[in-house]
């Protein structure tokens, strides 16, 4: 009977009759009073009285306690310790601590204890200023327009809205004009593994000059494919870029995975037959999905995984998605070896590295 | 005027004659007269749930205070240095890092009291975020939003965003691994916007990423612009709090039309007063003794480093879980031209969704209920049953995210499957928000009919008595006229009844579909509904229920006994 489970309802308040009674309960006004022992008890106020003070001389002692700690525990460059830093943060922490509470506390049982406790009422007030404002608001905004003339100028009124659409222009054109540097993107689509066609590079770094050779992170030293056995991961990034400019740039999309599996159980397209070598697979350790580093390799199912978020690549299928947030594979480096052993690079990624976006495949 | 307040005060203590000589001096100047008349007496209602605002009020200020100290050893620069060999910690001597990186491990372990304010500061930050979202969950809930409020809804609403970019920009600062990683992070999402995103990323980081430029940016956002915004926001805030009156909880005596409570001065002011102290306090002490972000043991930024099992800050986490839930498939090539859902949805549209939902609340429920009215007393939030419930299903979809945000720590700690513990919340985020809909408004109803029996049959007193002819009944004890105003003085919505769409010739009323949308909307609202006590039917009850109310008079002891029983459930 209570709920009522219609849209036209109305009827259903008139039950149980009207002998007199209200059609609702009317609001009973405040609560008596009740007071605090303090209140007629003057031991207990002195006692109240005393616990505060006592609370702020807490807070005191505290707050010189702080001071004494910042000049006992040196953290001096030549005098620091661990432990010195490890007091000093403590010590001062919770003077200041100590001290702020103890005033806080003090101050809100004064309140609480102390202070007149009586609720008090206040009227409200509408928010609006009533109908007459309203219509002298009015008035006074037509006055406002009327003294101006705008109405009869449509002119200028397309003219100062036209001004002042344009006026910010030099302002933000600028602005956000240079925040994007040389806003080239098409850097997204080249990497520090492209190959050096005109035989200009290192030959300790570039292989024949041209081809970069892999190195291990961070130690930067050249990788021998028979050094990769099976079941590992060698992170690995350009040979000799610790020494180049933008390095972070540059490592951010060059960073690559190295992991020699069984041959058997490689799935290779045809076309990218000749991108492993022996087993060894190089695929670059940004993810497709937002572009964490995925770092996390297990050894029995060949998967690697990023920790950010999950996504998981299949390293034995192409590193094909299996899991996660991520659509694309990781792009895979074709890899070769110099006739001493060593891996290099033999061409750049055939994609972009990394994160999606708009102009991606164009 | 001096003399007056003088010669007026003979009985009570007088002014001291410096305070009065101020106040004259300022008021001659100012008019601070009117300020004190206008302000010291004002009345502020006493609720625990009213100092959530002003916990994160405080933790900005103490944000402010510690950030100033930071500002003045942080070195917001990208530029590559060694640590020095013979400073502090040991691990980071002589590594290659950036000066912001290495003025974040001097700050931390050659100034005094720097980690203190580091740790300080962190721990405020986290505390802002959350207290400013539980103070939002208690105006939501409450009903505090309704007319005429929903302006300072919206200026609140603004600076939790606000303060959501000020974590991100903060947490950026450092450049350590982890912090490195986020904006890595925030790179990817930038770019998966259609058309312009690669632009925007080489905006964020002056070309690509990390570049040289991000950090210095980040730090001018994070120490001018956002908290400039944020204290002007809050100025409005708090004015627009002086300006409406608080509102009040419902009670005995409180209307619409008063406020009930204590003054500014004295009570008030020694109450929020001294809690800013204690806010302060607590804050220092978590600084001094819980260990926040030592990013020392991650080490500085390496676009090939990442740790495992690392979370962002609690306020970032339903992002990271939106992201992680997020299946790849969505991700489309359509004429050469990438569009990046399994980034774009989880990262940006569903934030959008969540805040406009929480941004638009307000005028959605005004444009429902067609209310002119202004509210100034809460409502209870079982007496406002759907909007509880859609406040909690919204919340259980953020708390999904949350559990997603932290899916290789559920994996980990309970040894279950990583992926299947994400297909399951993968389901739960379409499915518990419904669930937690109908039940929570289930909940609401029921409490409100228990409302009505307690009001109608009054309280349980576990006292069973038998009567002269053999029969047992529990007394029950009637509920006082103050008690009862609580759980009957609400008032109760019904759906809206608009004309039919179409007159009776058949002619279409202009803005018939408007009103069809919100005539169901309404209709989704309020059809299910409590309807409180009124005195007929209390009066009713009582007359024919007899064996419930008080026993008789003659049995005077029964009355000492219910006396007591009073006393008790106070």
């Amino acid at each position: 009977m209570s709920i009522e489970k219609s849209s036209h309802s109305g009827e259903h308040r008139e039950l149980g009759g009207s002998a007199g009674l209200p059609e609702r309960f009317e609001n009973p006004g405040l609560e008596p009073h009740r007071h605090r022992l303090a209140d007629s008890d003057p031991k207990r106020a002195k006692r109240s009285e005393r616990q505060i003070a006592l609370i702020f001389t807490i807070s005191i002692l505290a707050s010189i306690a702080g001071v004494v700690g910042y000049a006992v525990f040196p953290v001096d460059i030549d005098r620091a310790s661990v432990l010195n830093v490890r007091w000093s943060t403590l010590v001062v922490g919770l003077g200041l601590g100590i001290g702020m509470l103890g005033i806080g506390v003090a101050a809100v049982q004064w309140a609480r204890a102390l202070m007149d406790d009586g609720e008090k009422i206040e009227d409200r007030h509408p928010m609006s200023a009533g109908p007459a404002a309203h219509q002298q608001s009015l008035e006074i905004l037509r006055q406002g327009a009327d003294e101006a003339n705008i109405a009869r100028r449509p002119v200028l009124k397309g003219a100062i809205a036209g001004a002042l659409a344009l006026a910010p222009l030099p302002f933000l054109v600028p602005l956000i004009g240079n925040l994007g540097a040389d806003w080239d993107i098409s850097k997204f689509k080249r990497t520090a593994w492209a190959p050096r066609e005109d035989g200009s590079g290192d030959p300790e770094r570039f292989f024949e000059g041209t081809y970069r050779y892999l190195a291990r992170d961070p130690q930067d030293t050249k990788i021998r494919a028979a050094d990769v056995t099976n079941g590992n991961i060698v992170h690995v990034i350009p040979h000799g870029l610790p020494e180049e400019e933008h390095y972070l740039e540059e490592k951010a999309k060059a960073v690559v995975l190295l992991v020699r599996v069984d041959p058997s159980i490689l799935k290779e397209a045809p076309e990218r037959a000749d991108w492993s070598y022996d087993g060894i697979v190089a695929y670059s350790k940004i993810c497709t999905h937002v572009g964490c580093p995925v770092a996390l390799y297990e050894q029995q199912t060949h998967h690697v995984l990023c920790p950010c978020h999950q996504s998981t690549f299949d390293i034995t299928d192409a590193a094909k998605v299996v899991f996660g947030p991520a659509k694309r594979a990781l792009p895979q480096l074709p890899i070769k070896v110099d006739p001493e052993g060593y891996l290099y690079a033999a061409a750049d990624f055939d994609e972009p590295v990394g994160p999606s976006y708009w102009q991606r495949e164009r | 005027m001096t003399s007056t307040t003088t010669s007026a005060a003979t009985t009570e203590q007088a002014v001291p004659a410096p305070v009065a000589a101020t106040v004259d001096y300022l008021d001659r100047r100012v008019g601070l007269g009117f300020a004190i008349r206008g302000l010291a007496r004002k009345l502020f209602p006493d609720h625990w749930s009213f100092l959530l605002g002003e916990i994160a009020l405080y933790s900005f200020i103490v944000l402010i205070l510690s950030g100033i100290f930071l500002t003045m050893f942080f070195v917001p620069s990208m530029a590559e240095v060694h640590y020095p060999e013979n400073a502090l910690p040991v691990t980071m001597q002589g590594v290659e890092m950036s000066e912001a990186f290495a003025s974040t491990l001097n700050l931390s372990f050659h100034v005094r009291g720097g980690l203190l304010m580091r740790q300080i500061h962190h721990w405020a930050a986290l505390m802002f975020v959350g207290s400013m979202v539980v103070h939002m969950l208690r105006v939501f809930f409450t009903g505090a939003f309704r007319k005429p409020r929903e302006l300072n809804w919206v200026v609140g609403f603004t600076m939790l965003v606000l303060s959501l970019l000020a974590g991100l920009t903060g947490y950026s600062l450092p450049d350590d691994v982890l912090s490195g990683n986020g904006l890595r992070i925030t790179d990817g999402v930038v770019r998966s916007i259609p058309i312009i995103g690669a632009y925007m990323s080489y905006m964020v980081f002056g070309g690509e990423f990390p570049g040289t430029e991000v950090i210095p940016r980040m730090f001018t956002l994070h120490i001018l612009l956002i908290p400039g915004l944020i204290l002007a926001l809050l100025a409005l805030h708090l004015f627009l709090v002086f300006w409406q009156k608080h509102t009040q909880y419902p009670g005995p005596g409180r209307t619409d039309k008063n406020v009930v409570g204590y003054p500014l001065l004295p009570v008030y002011t020694a109450k929020a007063g001294g809690f800013f102290f204690i806010v302060f306090g607590v804050l220092a002490l978590m600084g001094a003794t819980m260990s926040i972000n030592s990013v020392w043991n991650y080490g500085p930024f390496d676009p090939a480093l990442v740790s495992a099992g690392a979370q962002p800050d609690w306020y970032m986490l339903f992002l990271e879980g939106s992201l992680r839930l997020m299946p790849g498939q969505t991700e489309f090539v359509i004429l050469g031209w990438t569009l990046s859902l399994n980034v774009l949805i989880p990262a940006v549209v569903v934030p959008g969704l969540l805040f406009t939902f929480l941004g638009a609340y307000p005028f959605v429920e005004n444009a429902i209920t067609k209310d002119v009215g202004e509210h100034h007393v809460l409502d209870r939030p079982r007496n406002a049953a759907t909007r509880t419930a859609l406040g909690t299903a919204f919340l259980s979809v953020f708390f999904v995210l949350l559990v997603t945000g932290a899916n290789d720590l559920v994996a980990t700690h309970f040894g279950l499957s990583l992926n299947a513990i994400t297909l399951v919340l993968r389901v739960l985020i379409f499915v518990l928000p419904v669930v937690v809909f109908i039940v929570t408004k289930r909940v609401c109803l029921s409490l409100q009919r228990k409302d009505r029996e307690v009001v109608l049959h009054g309280h349980e007193t576990g006292i069973v008595r038998r009567t002269a002819d053999g029969r047992f009944y529990e007394v029950h004890k009637p509920l006082d006229e103050y008690e009862r105003w609580v759980r009957v003085g609400h008032h109760v919505y019904r759906p809206l009844e608009l004309p039919p769409r179409e007159d009776a010739r058949g002619v279409r009323r202009p803005g018939g579909r408007a009103d069809g949308i919100r005539t169901r909307l309404s209709r989704f609202f309020f059809e299910d509904r409590v309807e409180p006590v009124t005195p007929a039917e209390l009066a009713a009850a009582q007359s024919h229920g007899e064996h419930d109310e008080l026993p008789a008079a003659p049995e005077g002891s029964s009355a000492a006994e219910l006396a007591g029983t009073r006393g008790t459930s106070h």
